[in-house]
């Protein structure tokens, strides 16, 4: 069962431009984690370029979302969990023990798999952040925060009669472009996406799409998906995970054509996963 | 299948025999647990409705006080004979006030006051407590002496029971405690309309006393009031912030699991070992006065405690993951992150633990009665450092009594504290409505 429709490859193809020539954000050497005494990643290195979307895929259980938790030590909450190798911000260390978690948090934003807004209104969703890092110097610069955050995950047009209404009220995909909403308010550097689109129908998981390609342009993004068409066509580079480690990294419309691996082809033919 | 899909009209008979998958004995088997469940609480509720009925029954009276009205000569011969209230104060307050009383009511019912017999007879309708409240009345206004006051005085506590119709009057009047010429007396007034029966303020004011009419609840409910404040003060704040810590902050260790073990274990301790403590720990050792309900809140407190660590920490654990995730994942710091989410989302469950903490610590006798509160306290209590009671030790006092009029006033106590915790469980379900949110 071939996923790749001609029409997709086209879009890929068009779309993309090489990761040649953008600098490296945020960079893995050796990454391990472990979770107690088993271990979930075995030594990946991964560069994530910056203002490009780098794509997660691999079958189920193989470490994406670890991975990706290890980039803003979301890893930390979990007990038991440690984390070995290199992790750089801007070619700083992240496990430094000079580095502030929070500050760190507020430099790399994350967006969940599943819609968790705080069960508050549709405004104080978007401002939490702005305001407890203190972004904001009043009021109006608070609402212009977040009517610019929400314009930015369009989402403005939809809620703006109902900003003080509780944010769980929304629909699943609405719900997610808020949590994209409360991410971006932060200005962060960097935004981690964990199947984003995963509990959205086709419409949503089209408009949350359009965004993070348009997203691209200011921030830089990592996104963890299951489906080969979205990872074709929201990403410029596509990393595969396998078992704990990095099996192949490389431009988007490279690894869908011709990925060097077998099991990269493999998996992106629906041969395993 | 595929032939009835395509064929509905197919003959009966070609369609596959029903299999038994024993829905029969599935219906039985849930008829028959729906049965034991009504059972269940049909015996529950007998047992609530008999104990309300026992209680309210015997109670309700305790809320109604007989009382005389009496038009009193407040005589300044026999308040002050030698005339020195205005140098010494004391005259007031040792005056002869029941020979005031008595003398009105010997006017009103016209028996001579030279019948010393009668008169005898007759001063046992009235409450030895007319001594302190006309003494109050006085020594509030002492101008009212030398005019004539309408007052209703308490009767005593026999004329009451006889009054309300809880003493079997047919019994031959040596072998009951009303002579057959007070039931006369009695009546008579009853029918002056100057006999009646009010509401008993008494009850909610009065402390501790030898006479069942002039003795009340006010000290207990002041310990109580006090008591609860104390627990709540200290209860909610040490217990929350432990929960936290425990639940939020500390990493799991075998230390946290020991810690964890001995909080249920605490929650499982008798409540008289609490008192035991206190007894030894705050009185014994600390040398905190005895009977104050400074020492029984603290003790309370050592009670609810283990019972508001185990709601609050529910509560918390009941926070979904993803709020957490998700205000980390802001960049909040884990302090903030408590504090700003995870605490108002807990707030409902923590509440209702904590009051239904607090109704359990109002509802505990054993521990009180070791650290001395089961003492005969006359007056109210200013500061929590005061001797005092509470209301279930109250209740624990009047049931040794053997006088009919307490025995209403045990039941009337009873009604009063059931009513307190009723109140104190609805609050918690109005909280709980309030603060729910879903997510
Ligand atoms: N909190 C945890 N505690 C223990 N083991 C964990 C934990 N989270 C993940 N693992 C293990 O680590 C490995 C990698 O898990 P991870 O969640 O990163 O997979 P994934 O690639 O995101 O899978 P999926 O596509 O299903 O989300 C798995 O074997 C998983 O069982
Ligand atoms: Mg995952």
């Amino acid at each position: 069962m071939n996923l790749m429709t001609e029409r997709n490859l086209e879009k890929a193809v068009n779309d993309k431009m090489s990761a040649q020539g953008n600098a490296i954000k945020m960079q893995g050497k050796d990454v391990t984690v472990h979770y107690g005494d088993k271990q979930a990643l075995f030594g990946v290195s991964l560069d994530v370029p910056e203002k490009m979307v780098t794509a997660l895929i691999g079958p189920s259980g193989c470490g994406k979302s670890t991975f990706l938790r290890s980039l803003n030590r979301m890893n930390d909450t979990i007990e038991g969990c440690k984390v070995g190798g290199l992790l750089t911000l801007d070619d700083e260390d992240i496990y430094n023990p000079k580095i502030d978690v929070v500050e760190l948090r507020a430099r790399v934003g994350m967006v969940f798999q599943k819609p968790n807004p705080f069960p508050k209104s549709i405004f104080e969703n978007v401002a939490y952040g702005p305001r407890i890092h203190g972004l904001a110097k009043n009021r109006q610069q608070l609402d212009e925060i977040v009517e610019k955050s929400l314009r930015r995950a369009s989402l403005f047009e939809e809620v703006k009669d109902r900003l003080h209404e509780a944010g769980t009220g929304l629909s699943g995909g609405q719900q997610q472009r808020l949590c994209i909403a409360r991410a971006i308010a932060v200005s962060p550097e960097v935004i981690l996406m964990d199947e984003p689109c995963s509990a959205l129908d086709p419409i949503a998981t089209a408009k949350v799409e359009e965004l993070i390609d348009e997203l691209r342009e200011n921030y830089t993004i990592v996104i963890v998906t299951h489906s080969m068409q979205q990872a074709a066509r929201v990403s410029q580079r596509t990393a595969m995970f396998h078992l704990g480690n990095l099996v192949e990294v490389g431009d988007t419309e490279m690894m869908f054509t011709s990925p060097t691996e077998k099991r990269t082809q493999d998996y992106i033919t629906g041969r395993f996963g | 299948m595929t032939d009835i899909a395509l064929n509905p009209a197919a003959p009966a008979s070609a369609r596959p025999a029903r299999r038994d998958i024993g829905l029969k004995r599935r219906y039985a088997a849930e008829r028959r647990f729906k049965l034991y469940g009504i059972t269940a609480i049909a015996i529950g509720l007998f047992f609530l409705v008999a104990l309300m009925y026992s209680v309210f029954s015997n109670g309700y009276t305790a809320f109604w006080q007989t009382e005389v009205n009496l038009a009193i000569n407040l005589d300044p011969k026999i308040i002050d004979p030698d005339n020195k209230r205005a140098t010494d104060p004391n005259v007031l307050l040792t005056a002869n006030y029941p020979i005031l009383a008595r003398n009105a009511l010997a006017e009103k019912l016209g028996v001579p006051t030279t019948n010393k017999p009668a008169m005898r007879e007759l001063g046992k309708l009235f409450s030895e407590g007319v001594r302190g409240q006309l003494r109050e009345l006085v020594v509030a206004n002492p101008s009212l002496i030398g005019t004539t006051q309408s007052v209703w005085v308490l009767t005593g506590a026999d004329i009451d029971s006889a009054f309300k119709g809880q003493i079997d009057l047919t019994v031959d009047q040596t072998r009951r405690k009303v002579s057959d010429q007070q039931v006369e007396w009695m009546n008579k007034l009853k029918g002056e309309g100057a006999m009646s029966q009010r509401f008993n303020t008494g009850l909610f004011t009065y402390g501790a006393s030898s006479r069942p009419e002039t003795s009340g609840l006010g000290v207990a409910l002041i310990g109580s009031l006090y008591m609860m404040l104390i627990v709540l003060c200290l209860s909610l704040p040490i217990g929350v912030a432990a929960s936290i810590y425990l639940e939020e902050y500390a990493k799991k260790s075998r230390l946290t699991d020991i810690i964890e073990v001995n909080i249920n274990n605490l929650a499982a301790v008798p409540s008289i070992v609490f008192g035991l403590l206190g007894l030894a720990v705050f009185i014994n050792f600390f040398h905190m006065p005895r009977s104050a309900s400074l020492v029984g809140g603290m003790v309370l407190t050592l009670m609810t405690l283990p019972t508001i660590i185990i709601a609050t920490r529910a509560a918390l654990r009941a926070v979904p993951p993803s709020i957490r995730a998700a205000a980390l994942g802001v960049g909040a710091s884990k302090t903030q992150m408590v504090f700003h989410h995870v605490l108002p989302l807990a707030a409902p469950g923590i509440l209702t633990g904590t009051i239904i903490g607090l109704a359990h610590a109002l509802g505990e006798t054993a521990p009180l009665l070791l650290i001395g509160m089961v003492a005969f306290v006359a007056n109210a209590p200013v500061t929590p450092l005061d001797p005092s009671t509470a209301l279930p030790v109250q209740i624990y006092m009047w049931a040794n009594e053997a006088e009919r009029a307490f025995v209403e006033r045990t039941s009337g106590a009873i009604i009063v504290l059931l009513i307190f915790l009723a109140v104190m469980n609805i609050t918690a379900i109005i909280l709980r409505r309030r603060f729910e949110r879903r997510w």
